[in-house]
């Protein structure tokens, strides 16, 4: 009793002080509050601070959890508790009591609760369901404010499983007679709309409703989505462009009311929306920018005022003319408009038109020309921002003649700057122009020492690879590398001479390799001075473990014999008892190199860097070591993801709707006992042997036991083994060990390892083929006498930015899947293949083959189908070359330069993506069996050669790698070059887009730049997944990310699964497993081997689709695909 | 899209952190001592713009601030914001605070930490810019003031009635 008095004694101060005014109207409930902060800022130090935090979060944990707390002073506590938690100290314990604030509260105090949980929780925190219902009510209560609570709380973190729950009131309140609550609506379908696209498809007509909304507010909410969907695909709104016009030329007009007007501007930030999407609107499109011109000149004549604000619309404006199609008039006034935000003394325009004229000068260079001696002003701006600024705007306008300008100017704000992410940008901008444009030898090998003493240990690991690489592969002329490289030496080593000390370890490793590599070019220069130079190095304590693997590896290369054994001996014994296990290694093969002269010619040799090298990936070498062990007892090699899916099965009670379907099908398949190579392939890949699998394939009904397929179980071994000896072929090189570290050392320091023939059975070859891989469309491949391994080139010839490592230490992966594929066919199993092929070809995309395929006799029928079965083909956006249109002579002329591994695929459309001047870009993607392959034509129609070719693609969703490089870096007029890329998946999204720049130069004029995009859709990547019903189920158990949805059947009656699966068959691809009654379920995988499972049942007419996968997103993507092809049929 | 706001004084204390896109609680408070270090460190006479915090996130978000007498106002955004016209933002809720706190100062936002989250929350919605105009955003406030006014005097009634019982 005595506690509630003294709780209301100490509230009272605070409530007689109660001020009538409405701002500080509160002071009642935060006199703790203030008694809290007052002792914070009495503080002197953090530690003390702690321990009052400490101590407040106690009292505050007591409090809540006492049952007596009444929901006032839970409010109060609650503040307290975010107060703490802003100062960064956890106040978890409060995150539930919060949400009951939010459940069980009045208004006001709700308004606490709701404002506690979305500060404290995130979207994907558990306790956020026991918010849902609370949303639930409050979006249907009557009180104005509850519902606006409810709707901001939405926005501002909702659980995306959650979101169909309260989808349906979200929308209704689009109707809502109040235009703040219309407003809140929109922004939260727009939220649901990020995070969940497939969620809210269907309501794209509301939101035309909300874009035609009486309320300018509203409309202004509804322009986040469209701006967000044009941004997306601005193909699909292009009917809106003449409406966003009208829009703006309202709003410029002054036909809002007055209401709108900030600092006498109509709607400021209303006009800045619109530019943006009407820039997005007219890119590349004659027809939707000649509607905009006129209201981009009024704006452009309107904005005249001397306000921040009217600077931000004409800075948009400029934008978006230089984004559309041009038209003169209005470009001279825009840049005009850019003059004068560069040449305005206030810093904030100074900003913004250097971020402007970057932006032109890839179309207009000579408007930077214009602003010269305003450019290199600012280059000694105080302002570190306005110099990075600059010198990105230099960075766009290099070009021979002014690299070396350019350069110094970028290293000398580099020597000054302290922030390590500019460094990082701007050390990789230095090199790439370096590389690029150097005008001799001692220039580039002198700037790229600096770019490595500045940059040090931060800067991007690709600018030393490809340095190095540079060195290694040189250029046309071997007199001149022979120069470049001997440059290189002298300057190292009047460097190590110097102060090695203070260079960073990148460096250091640069300088070893080439010392290693290259010294010998100096004939005056005695081995011994480098080693003891080098040995210097590694004594020094600065020095860490992987430099001085480097150093080493360096030693080992140049100890010829002679003076300097002396030396190596002392450091291979120093390192050969190191703590560390790659030094250690390092030092003894560095002692024993260094004694057998006739295996380190062997091993290391000399000028090797010009051939590629043959990288056996599959390690094969090991496999005598592993058929030893496993001979031995030792268990047997399962890869990480059967050990999860064994871990999986063996989980005793399993909630889930397969775990209860799997023994009926299981059974099924045991009675079928079939041997296709379907299922051959997937238990191989299962059990991470198929080699053993398909010797003994007529025992197919032992592998059905789902948990023990595991090989290695005695009565296989003898067998095995026996297998394995045939295949030591090779020898085993003492250098390739797994613990090989410096990447670009061993691509130019290694014998080839000569390849294991094709036809010995290799188990760890086929570990390596991915379990997905579908080894069924390769052996149909395989069969049609088209094996063709994806062309590797090791040499970088164009100086474009590649990834050494990735491309010349890792053979193709399809050279592994050739081999497989051998194996099979050896195994005498090649007729089964054959049957089996034929079943699946029916189902693999028909994309997949040419009509032009040279077809064996047996599988002529095949052939047949094909030809039946043209609309397929168009369905996914590929037309296959026999159906080509005859009247695109352009396209089937740019097709015959496709290489001719190529050519026989089926292609897309060409699309152009880019012309500048009489550069024409255009590019297709081919289908192949197991990647994407697209080719970039770049076609000369001028009569001059270009030079400097560059093309640089990137993609968020993809992973680009370059396939081959264009054969010449400058090429002949009216001639075409051909760049291939491979795609794979990255991150799944509905659509992939791919933003690239092409570069290029005439001789004697400036380099031009452009950009373009290049789209597709997800479907193109979808292979049908060949699973069996009970692999399915292992499957399913083991994929965490999932989705839900329901979808429309196709037909009615009886047949309404089949037919709606059938479709999604067709047009998606999709393997259909298994249909049992009113459920079906299916598979696919993404390229590559990203698995996909769809489980669908027949409930109310409708058809519920459950989809799960390995890969975040994918199952959203993929049902967003599946609602398109139900509804496009 | 606003990725954070933060306010924080000439000392880097935080006076206001709101977070539009998940960072785990750590990540969050460095992400604070990072934007403070950045900010404190630039001269009044210099640009309001700022690039390339490490931490939340690459070249494709900006910060853009103002520095009002004792606290810094600082906005994280995207690529899809306009550099100018969150400046402007940013001053339009500076206005509206001190119009509803009269005279808005430092002590203000302390005190009245929940509050000024409200008035945030008319402003920017999930990231979102949801209203620009001042005096709708005072309006919107209001409505919810004279709600609590309302509560407080129906609660203020019991405790009148145990001080004179």
């Amino acid at each position: 009793m005595s506690d509630v008095v003294e709780k209301t004694l100490t509230a009272l101060p605070s409530l007689l002080s109660l001020d009538p005014q409405p701002g500080s109207a509160k002071l009642s409930s935060t006199s703790k509050l203030g008694n809290l902060i007052r002792g914070i800022t009495e503080l002197t130090s953090k530690h003390e601070e702690e321990k009052l935090i400490q101590h407040e979060l106690a009292s505050i944990k007591d409090q809540v959890s006492s049952p007596n707390t009444s929901m006032r002073q839970m409010k109060e506590l609650m503040v307290r508790a975010i107060y703490c938690e802003s100062l960064g100290y956890e106040a978890s314990f409060t995150y539930i009591h919060a949400i009951k604030l939010a459940q069980q509260g009045t208004a006001l105090e709700k308004r606490v609760g709701y404002l506690a949980v979305s500060l404290f929780l995130n979207e994907s925190h558990e306790l956020l369901l026991l918010l849902v219902n609370t949303v639930l009510k409050d979006l249907q209560s009557t009180n104005l404010i509850e519902v606006c609570m409810a709707l901001t709380v939405v926005s501002q973190m909702f659980p995306k499983d959650m979101i169909p729950a309260i989808l349906p009131l979200v929308e209704e309140k689009l109707n809502h007679p109040k235009e703040i609550i219309r407003r809140k609506a929109v922004l939260a379908l727009y939220k649901f709309y990020l995070i969940a696209p497939n969620q809210v498809q269907h309501i794209h007509n509301k939101f035309r409703k909300a874009l035609c909304d009486k309320d300018p507010g509203v409309m202004t909410a509804s322009l986040h989505i469209y701006l967000q969907m044009i941004q997306e695909n601005p193909e699909g709104y292009k009917d809106l462009t003449a409406s966003f016009v009208t829009i703006l030329k309202q709003v410029v007009g002054g036909k809002l009311p007055m209401d709108f007007n900030y600092h006498s501007v109509p709607a400021p930030w209303l006009q800045i929306q619109l530019l943006r999407i009407l820039a997005l609107l007219g890119k590349n499109d004659q027809s939707a920018s000649a509607v905009m011109y006129e209201v981009l000149d009024e704006s452009l004549r309107r904005a005249e005022m001397n306000h921040n604000i009217t600077y931000a619309i004409l800075y948009e404006c400029v934008k978006c003319i230089y984004t559309i199609h041009p038209k003169s008039d209005l470009l001279e006034k825009a840049a005009k408009c850019i003059g004068n935000f560069v040449l305005s003394p206030k810093i904030n325009l100074k900003y913004l038109g250097l971020k402007a004229l970057t932006y032109v000068v890839q179309q207009d260079p000579r408007l930077a020309l214009q602003h010269q001696m305003t450019i290199i002003e600012c280059l000694d701006h105080s302002d570190l921002i306005i110099k990075r600024e600059t010198l990105e705007l230099l960075f766009r306008i290099t070009n021979a003649q002014n690299v070396v300008v350019i350069v110094e100017k970028m290293l000398e704000f580099l020597r000054v700057n302290t922030d390590d992410y500019t460094t990082i940008d701007l050390v990789g901008k230095v090199a790439e122009l370096a590389e690029k444009y150097a005008p001799d030898n001692e220039w580039f090998i002198e700037t790229m020492s600096t770019v490595f003493s500045v940059g040090g240990d931060m800067m991007q690991p690709d600018i030393p690879n490809s340095f190095l690489k540079l060195l290694s592969e040189g250029f046309d002329s071997v007199e001149e590398d022979r120069k470049l490289r001997l440059f290189a030496v002298d300057s190292y080593i009047t460097l190590l001479q110097k102060e090695p000390g203070k260079l960073p370890q990148r460096f250091l490793q640069v300088i070893s390799w080439v010392l290693g590599e290259y010294s010998h070019l100096k004939d005056e220069l005695e081995p011994t001075v480098v080693l003891k130079l080098l040995a210097k190095l590694l004594d020094m304590k600065h020095t860490s473990s992987e430099t001085k693997s480097w150093i080493l590896m360096a030693m080992t290369k140049l100890c010829e014999g002679g003076a300097e054994v002396s030396v190596v001996r002392e450091v291979s014994e120093t390192y050969s008892s190191s703590m560390d296990t790659v030094l250690r290694q390092r030092a003894h093969e560095l002692q024993y190199l260094s004694q057998d002269s006739e295996l380190r010619a062997k091993v290391l040799l000399r000028d090797n860097g010009l051939r590629p090298l043959e990288v056996d990936s599959s390690l094969s070498f090991l496999d005598g070591f592993v058929s030893e062990a496993l001979a031995a007892g030792a268990a047997p090699y399962k890869p990480p993801h059967q050990r999860q899916e064994e871990l999986a099965q063996a989980k005793a009670l399993s909630l889930e709707p397969y775990g209860l379907s799997l023994p009926m099908s299981m059974s099924s398949c045991s009675i079928t006992d079939r041997q296709s190579p379907t299922l051959l392939s997937m238990s191989s890949g299962l059990s991470g042997d198929s080699a053993e699998i398909s010797h003994k394939g007529g025992s197919t009904s032992l592998k059905l036991d789902g948990v023990k397929r595991v090989w290695g179980r005695e009565g296989y071994l003898p067998q095995r083994a026996a297998v394995e000896e045939a295949a030591q072929v090779e020898v085993p090189c003492t250098l390739r060990s797994p613990s090989q570290q410096g990447d670009a050392d061993s691509s130019h320091s290694q014998t080839p390892t000569s390849t294991p023939t094709p036809t010995e059975p290799d188990p760890e070859k086929q570990q390596l083929a991915s379990l997905f891989f579908g080894l069924s469309s390769q052996s149909s491949v395989c069969l049609m006498g088209k094996p063709e391994p994806t062309p590797h080139r090791f040499r970088r010839k164009a100086k474009g930015v590649t990834d050494p490592t990735s491309s010349s230490l890792i053979s193709t992966p399809s050279n592994v899947e050739k081999l497989l594929c051998n194996n099979l066919l050896d195994s005498n199993i090649a007729s089964e293949l054959a049957v089996s092929s034929a079943k699946q070809i029916t189902e693999l995309p028909q994309g997949l083959k040419t009509a032009s395929c040279d077809v064996e006799a047996e599988l002529t029928d095949i052939a047949d189908i094909k030809q039946n079965n043209p609309s397929l083909i168009v369905d996914n956006g590929i037309v296959a070359a026999a159906d080509e249109d005859p009247d695109r002579p352009k396209d089937l002329c740019l097709i015959s330069h496709l290489p001719a591994e190529l050519s026989e695929l089926c292609h897309s459309e060409i699309t152009p993506l880019c012309t500048i001047q009489s550069l024409v870009l255009s590019a297709c993607h081919l289908q192949k069996e197991d990647s994407l392959v697209l080719a970039v034509f770049i076609s000369n129609s001028s009569d001059s050669a270009l030079q400097h070719i560059v093309l640089d693609l990137d993609s968020e969703q993809l992973e680009v790698s370059c396939v081959s490089d264009s054969p010449a870096e400058d090429f002949r007029g009216h001639s075409v070059v051909v760049y291939q890329y491979s795609l794979t998946v990255k991150r799944p999204s509905i659509h992939v887009s791919i933003e690239g720049t092409v570069s290029f130069q005439l001789p004697g004029e400036a380099p031009q730049a452009a950009q373009f995009s290049y789209k597709l859709p997800l479907t193109i990547f979808i292979r049908p997944l060949t699973v069996s019903t009970e692999e399915y189920g292992t499957m399913w158990l083991s994929f965490s990310h999932d989705t839900k949805q329901n979808l429309t059947l196709i037909g009615d009656g009886q047949e309404a699964l089949t037919a709606t699966l059938n479709v999604l068959k067709q047009k998606l691809q999709l393997h259909v497993v298994e249909i049992i009654g009113q459920e079906g379920i299916l598979s696919c995988r993404l390229l590559q081997d990203q698995p996909c499972l769809m489980h669908c049942r027949v409930h109310a007419g409708t058809l519920a689709v459950w989809l799960r996968s390995p890969v975040p997103d994918l199952p959203d993507c993929l049902i967003y695909h599946c609602q398109r092809a139900l509804q496009e049929y | 899209m606003i990725k954070a706001i933060l306010i924080f004084n000439n000392h880097g204390k935080p006076r206001l952190i709101r977070f539009y896109q998940y960072f785990a609680e750590d990540m969050q408070q460095q992400i604070i001592r990072e934007t403070f270090h950045l900010v404190s460190k630039r001269d009044d006479n210099v640009c309001n713009f700022l690039e390339g915090g490490s931490l939340i996130g690459g070249s494709d978000y900006k910060l853009i601030y103002r520095h009002y007498a004792t606290l810094y106002f600082v906005f994280c955004v995207d690529s899809s914001e306009s550099e100018l016209g969150i400046l402007d933002l940013i001053q339009v809720f500076v206005e509206t605070l001190d119009k509803c706190f009269e005279n808005v100062c430092e002590l203000d936002l302390i005190f009245h930490m929940d509050k000024v989250h409200y008035i945030l929350q008319e402003v920017v919605m999930g990231g979102m810019v949801l209203e620009t105009n001042m005096n709708e955003i005072v309006a919107q406030v209001e409505v919810q003031n004279r709600m609590e006014k309302s509560e407080v005097s129906v609660q203020c009634q019991p405790v009148a009635e145990l001080i004179s019982g």
